[in-house]
């Protein structure tokens, strides 16, 4: 805000019409409302351990947790294939994208409804706020990185040069949550029917990924069906540029970056669409 | 008014009433099918024309660059479906509007205030919220800690504030807001009357800095006070739009007539009251007509006609008075006379509060009623039914002077003693010579 110096503000008009407006999102505008961004996720991630004795902690044992069931369960019972990494460090690597994932993709679809008392008395873009959702997601991701890192100096892996794809595959795992959230977020304002659906779409989503088994199992015939699923690229690239084992992605990941794409334009499209007359049924 | 800072043309806002039908296939299937835009909101108005509302309709107006504007209107009028509108919350659905340089809009305080936060941390929050740099807020943060004054608390969770403090905390925040053109809804409803009067002097402040200000109150005194145009919305519709006091006045006396006298034949009470009816409100002068124009020497009384349907254990009635720029007056009630409190029987009565001679100025007043079980339920609540007029006479015997209406709200003849005092000259030479004069001989100077 430069409202103490005069001379810096450069003359704007708001224009208030019945008219939608663009279908494309004004991204100087979003550009400009950054800071709230900013303090959206940093408020996101203040409260979510407030008052809890572990705090920050939940970030990592969630998914450790889950790690140590699947290992019993899928790795020592079910002896599942694992691409010959050993089954704490093969779970727990793709736990951390898709635990990311889903967290972001539940924070983004909830963000319009949660945040209904502020969409009704301040003006901003709304889009911020299923951003914020996913986005607030990312520092969890990177404390239980970072036991990752320390599971994998336990088993004596070195991640090699892939490593520095890495953040890659976290950008799409991202861009799928945020395509996602804004279909999501603006129809659970419509129907809260999507809010019940969440937590089941999730659990099927980790079935459909390959989170504790390989995507090696997947019979051929059926790999391109499997392959269009965006989330299955990135937690295969996730565990393919940190421990350098599995086949490196190939070209096939482009069409799902493509679908991602398509879904995104889509999602931002339908977004702004409806962003006005959300205001009244919320 | 060259160059307007807001210019409303023909703005309107349609709600529906009521569950919509189909409102999903509306939005699903609608809101993709390609349409021109006129054929669209044609489609989209047929059948909703049966089931929706204007909320605010073919309201035009211009703000000039540095205008402080203030907005009246009763519950439901439009006033906040205009901020709302003009705020970029809810898109008009007829008209346009358009508003030059920074918007900021103030529709209530503390948005997104959280409790488990510090005071600390929500002010950055919310600044952020409100449209503030971070650079900004950290440059006035002490400026805002000091003005809600909870510096001790300021690293304190806010659940663990006061109503007080939250509100002052939240209010400080929008405070600090330097918009070009601001647009404020209903905030200063909140904090003590000390609180309340600091806001006011804020907002007082922000129209001297050449700020463009629209201003939406109940408090029409807080109004004529700050803002020297004022729009009045009725029914949707902007019904009058000049000089805050010449308008003030029109919004207060709408549909109050000076005859002395309001009667519902049917009764009137409180939805879901079924125990009590009002009946009439009227204004009697000293010779017992009923009358709106009074002769300030004289008593006058007022009537409130009620019946009791059931038998209360407790019930209070009483008028309140008010000047047509919003000032209370009195709030008289019968329990005030120990006589009248205590349980009643059903049947229909006739309260009659006796006004002494000489109390109130010149002028215009307003009558509202109100009765009620204090602390258990409020009977029948209704403001400014009735106005009537004290007509400029002068305390008795005392001529007019010419033009010239006295200060005040109330002109009560008091009684003044008046002595010579010849201690005057004693005090004085006390205090030169050596203390002779009691204490109390010197206060009286």
């Amino acid at each position: 805000m430069t409202g103490g110096h005069p001379g810096v503000i450069e003359p704007r008009i708001v224009r208030i019409t019945p008219l939608r407006g663009s279908l494309v999102p004004d991204l100087r505008e979003l550009w400009e409302h950054r800071e709230l961004l900013y303090f959206l996720v940093w408020r996101d991630i203040k409260i979510r351990y407030r008052q809890s004795l572990l705090g920050v902690g939940w970030a990592v044992l969630q998914p450790f947790m889950i790690m140590v069931v699947f290992s019993v369960l899928f790795g020592r019972v079910a002896k599942l294939p694992s691409d010959g990494i050993p089954y704490p460090v093969f779970y727990y690597s793709a736990l951390l994208p898709w635990t990311y994932f889903a967290s972001a993709l539940t924070q983004s679809t909830n963000s319009l409804v949660g945040h209904q008392m502020l969409v009704k008395k301040v003006y901003f873009p709304r889009m911020i706020l299923p951003i914020a959702g996913v986005l607030s997601g990312l520092p969890d991701l990177g404390f239980s990185f970072v036991v990752l890192l320390a599971m994998m100096l336990v088993y004596g892996m070195v991640p090699g040069v892939a490593v520095l794809l890495l953040p890659a595959f976290v950008l799409i795992a991202t861009l799928t949550a945020m395509s996602l959230g804004l279909w999501l977020s603006s129809l659970n304002a419509m129907y809260r029917d999507i809010r019940h659906a969440i937590p089941f779409v999730v659990q099927v989503g980790m079935f459909l990924s390959p989170v504790v088994y390989p995507s090696s199992m997947v019979p051929e015939a059926w790999r391109w069906l499997y392959g269009l699923n965006p989330m299955a690229g990135a937690i295969e690239g996730f565990r393919w540029a940190l421990l350098s084992r599995g086949a490196p992605p190939g070209p096939w990941l482009l069409v799902p970056i493509l679908g991602l794409v398509l879904l995104l334009g889509g999602g931002v499209l339908f977004f702004r669409r409806v962003e006005g007359k959300v205001i009244d049924v919320v | 008014m060259g160059d307007p800072a807001i210019r409303v043309e023909g703005l309107g806002k349609r709600y529906t009433i009521g569950e919509r039908p189909g409102l999903g296939r509306r939005w699903l299937v609608d809101a993709w099918r390609p349409a021109p835009a006129g054929l669209r909101r044609d489609l989209a108005a047929m059948p909703a024309a049966r089931s929706s509302i204007w909320a605010l309709r073919d309201v035009s107006f211009e703000v000039g660059r540095g205008e402080v504007v203030g907005v009246v209107g009763r519950n439901g009028a439009g006033k906040s479906t205009l901020l709302k509108m003009l705020s970029r919350i809810v898109r008009p659905d007829a008209g346009s509007a358009e508003i030059h340089g920074r918007v900021g809009s103030l529709l209530e305080v503390g948005s997104g205030f959280h409790p488990e936060l510090t005071g600390r941390d929500n002010v950055f929050l919310n600044g952020a919220i409100l449209g503030m740099r971070k650079t900004e807020i950290v440059r006035k943060f002490d400026e805002i800690v000091a003005f809600a004054g909870v510096e001790k608390f300021i690293d304190t969770a806010v659940k663990h504030y006061s109503s007080g403090m939250y509100v002052r905390l939240a209010f400080a925040v929008a405070a600090h807001l330097e918009p070009e053109v601001l647009l404020v809804d209903e905030v200063l409803a909140v904090g003590d009357a000390a609180f309340q009067s600091k806001c006011l002097d804020r907002i007082g402040e922000v129209s001297h800095e050449g700020r463009t200000v629209l201003f939406v109150s109940h408090n029409v005194g807080a109004i004529n006070r700050l803002c020297s145009r004022t729009l009045w919305i009725d029914d949707g519709r902007l019904k009058a739009d000049g000089a805050s006091d010449d308008v003030i006045s029109r919004y207060f006396m709408a549909g109050v007539g000076l005859d002395g006298e309001r009667a519902w034949p049917e009764g009137v009470a409180n939805p879901d009251v079924t125990e009590f009816k009002l009946r009439a409100v009227r204004v009697r002068n000293a010779l017992g007509d009923v009358t709106g124009v009074i002769d300030g020497r004289q008593p006058f009384a007022f009537e409130v006609v009620y019946e009791i349907l059931e038998p209360l254990p407790y019930c209070r009635v009483g008028v309140i008075i008010e000047t047509t720029d919003g000032v209370a007056v009195v709030a008289a009630y019968d329990s005030d006379d120990v006589r009248h409190s205590g349980p009643r029987l059903p049947g229909v009565f006739t309260g009659s509060c006796m006004v002494p001679a000489e109390l109130l100025n010149s002028g215009r007043f307003m009558v509202s009623v109100n009765a009620g079980i204090p602390r258990v339920k409020n009977l029948v609540s209704l403001e400014r039914v009735l106005s009537f007029e004290i007509f400029d006479v002068g305390a008795s015997g005392i001529p007019v002077s010419e033009g010239r209406r006295r200060r005040g709200v109330i002109r009560s003849r008091f009684e003044w003693r008046l002595e010579a005092c010849r201690e005057t000259t004693r005090t004085e030479s006390a205090v030169s010579g050596h203390g002779g004069a009691p204490p109390a001989s010197r206060d009286r100077q």
